[in-house]
């Protein structure tokens, strides 16, 4: 089992490192945001109730949005492997597709997780004013690699039943930027109306975010264990989602 | 080594193989022959697990294919009709990416991978992205990897599509040596009918899901009786009429505004043909004279010819498709 999911794993390594401008491209956007709203908002933005500025709030955010897309964008990828023909060499060779979908999982979290990471660095050279402890950047690690798996799945789930690229821009406007704008990545959630804030209750992904946060600043509205608790649910039901499409991929 | 009973495959209600049986012999290179749409792919893909037929069954290397999916997998080796190569890996990677999933232990899979590289003769650039190879490097790596695990049954669907008749000719020399030496049963498809008589044991005719023939290419030469004449002319019609007369005509065809006939000692009969056409008046535009060839074989089958100018129409447009998507 490990081998084969090991196997897979390398190849989307070998890719992801092989693509500097692919790599270097998915960064632009997260550092727009972080440069744009961190520096353009931090003298006008006042988190409520905290001593933080805005840009200090906005990096976990930032940094969950870029795994996020990442991995979503990795999962997607299937696409790719269906259309040139290489997903076929893949499911012919004598191996179950659920190591098939793990490996492409796992890689695609590893993935979107390095890309997380490296916006994490660069956020703390810009200046997020966190002062992390070793503790806390492992629970920010733990959510991020969550986020990672569990969009990367949604992704595989998405191109196990999409034919071609076409439905892609149809995903990212309806699901995925709604995903991400009603997380609390860019705002507080608890400052929000009550009607806005179930909403961002509903959604994933703020239980990543805030988990981040609380790893990376030390404080969320959100307590880190329960957000732990939906996200690795979450996470759980993605997988298995992913798998019973994958499965069904008719060549 | 395999054995097909009643291979049925419907995609929404069309029949796309129906009801379909043969054996072939370990051992054996055997041809599927057909034109466009006949159904070759769809039956190789069913033989090889990926599809699962509506109804009937096969057995490849003893294991069924529906209940034995894995062991066949094992057993067999494929070399899809289109491309299955990951460009943005290098050829030994993409063979070591292979032997890993076939779970080929470390030290045989590396010598495999240096061995089949020289044998397709593409060691010295197995370190090069396959993005920078030609269509025939790509076939010839195809080619490598699907042997790499040692499968007993090989799988070619049209492995020389789109390629020169040199790089043909070689991927050819290799198919027959594997068969040779290594005693590998191999099953292919072609759209070159010359490819498929040169090369196959036996060769299974499919038209429309359904198999009009199989045998040697010899017997289905044989079958067609006599030598080929094709005729053109301005006024087929009535060349035709004119010829239908003859007793020492054993068979005359009219298609796409040509005319086939067959015969014994066709080169005794060409001046009667000749005469015949000038005393009623009827210009020949060109005459040839030829052995059957599987071509005509199946022209008699069917009253159709295979059209291989209308699959090489098709070849470029893949290939173009390709491109397209590859610069995407
Ligand atoms: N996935 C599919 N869904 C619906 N119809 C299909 C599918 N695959 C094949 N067909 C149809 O089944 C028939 C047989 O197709 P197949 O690809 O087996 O032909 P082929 O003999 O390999 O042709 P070619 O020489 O063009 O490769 C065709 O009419 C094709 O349109
Ligand atoms: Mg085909």
């Amino acid at each position: 089992m490990m081998d084969i999911v090991y196997t897979i794993w390398l190849r989307n390594m070998k890719r992801y490192l092989r693509s500097r401008s692919r790599m270097a491209g998915s960064l632009g956007m997260p550092l727009f945001f972080l440069l744009v709203l961190g520096f353009g908002l931090n003298s006008i933005v006042r988190i409520p109730g905290s001593k933080q500025d805005y840009m200090g709030f906005i990096v976990p955010g930032i940094i969950a949005m870029t795994v996020m897309f990442t991995s979503v964008f990795s999962g997607i990828q299937v696409i790719w492997d269906k259309q040139f023909g290489f997903l076929k060499e893949t499911l012919v060779a004598p191996v179950s597709r659920l190591e098939i979908m793990f490996g492409q999982t796992l890689g695609g979290a590893t993935i979107a997780f390095i890309q997380g990471f490296i916006i994490l660095i660069i956020s703390s050279f810009i200046g997020s004013g966190h002062h992390t402890t070793l503790q806390g950047l492992l629970i920010a690690a733990v959510f991020m690699m969550l986020i990672g798996l569990s969009f990367t799945a949604f992704g595989i789930a998405i191109a196990s039943k999409m034919e071609d690229m076409h439905g892609f821009q149809l995903i990212m406007n309806f699901v995925i930027f709604p995903i991400f704008g009603l997380s609390g990545a860019l705002f507080p959630i608890n400052s929000l109306p009550a009607w806005l804030q179930s909403l961002t209750l509903g959604d994933p992904l703020t239980y990543g975010v805030e988990g981040i946060r609380y790893g990376l600043a030390g404080v969320s509205p959100i307590n880190p264990f329960m957000g732990f608790m939906v996200m690795a649910g979450f996470t759980l039901a993605m997988v298995a989602l992913g798998t019973v499409l994958f499965r069904q991929i008719n060549l | 080594m395999i054995e097909v009973e009643n291979l049925t495959k419907r995609f929404d209600g069309h029949v796309a193989v129906d009801n379909i049986s043969f054996t072939i012999e370990r051992g054996e290179i055997f041809g599927l022959l057909g034109p466009n749409g006949a159904g070759k792919t769809t039956t190789i893909s069913m033989l090889a697990t990926l599809l699962r037929p509506t109804s009937g069954t096969a057995r490849v290397n003893g294991f069924d294919i529906t209940t034995r999916a894995g062991e066949v997998r094992k057993s067999i080796g494929i070399v899809f009709q289109d491309q299955s190569l990951d460009e943005e890996l290098t050829a030994y990677e993409n063979m070591d990416f292979h032997g890993r999933l076939y779970r080929i232990p470390r030290n045989v899979r590396q010598q495999r991978i240096s061995d089949l590289l020289s044998l397709v003769e593409l060691a010295d650039r197995k370190n090069s992205l396959v993005k920078t190879f030609s269509g025939g490097m790509r076939r010839r790596l195809e080619i490598a990897r699907a042997l790499l695990h040692e499968p007993k049954v090989f799988f070619l669907d049209e492995p020389t599509l789109g390629l020169d008749p040199q790089t043909r000719n070689h991927i050819w020399a290799y198919i027959e040596r594997l068969n040779k030496e290594k005693g590998i049963t191999i099953i292919l498809t072609t759209h070159y009918m010359d490819e498929a008589d040169r090369l196959c044991d036996r060769v299974a005719i499919i038209d429309r899901g359904s198999i009009i023939a199989l045998d040697t290419p010899d017997k289905l030469k044989d079958e067609v009786g006599g030598d080929v004449v094709t005729l053109e002319s301005r006024d087929t019609e009535g060349l035709y009429t004119q010829l239908r007369k003859a007793a020492w005509i054993e068979h005359i065809e009219q298609h796409d505004g040509v005319i086939t006939l067959t015969l014994h000692n066709a080169e005794r009969h060409i001046a009667e043909i000749v005469q015949l056409s000038t005393t009623n008046g009827i210009d020949i535009e060109s005459i040839s004279i030829h052995k059957p060839t599987l071509e005509d074989v199946f022209l008699r089958l069917t009253g159709r010819t295979i059209r291989v100018e209308e699959a090489d129409i098709r070849d470029r447009m893949r290939m173009m498709h390709r491109l397209h998507r590859g610069g995407g």
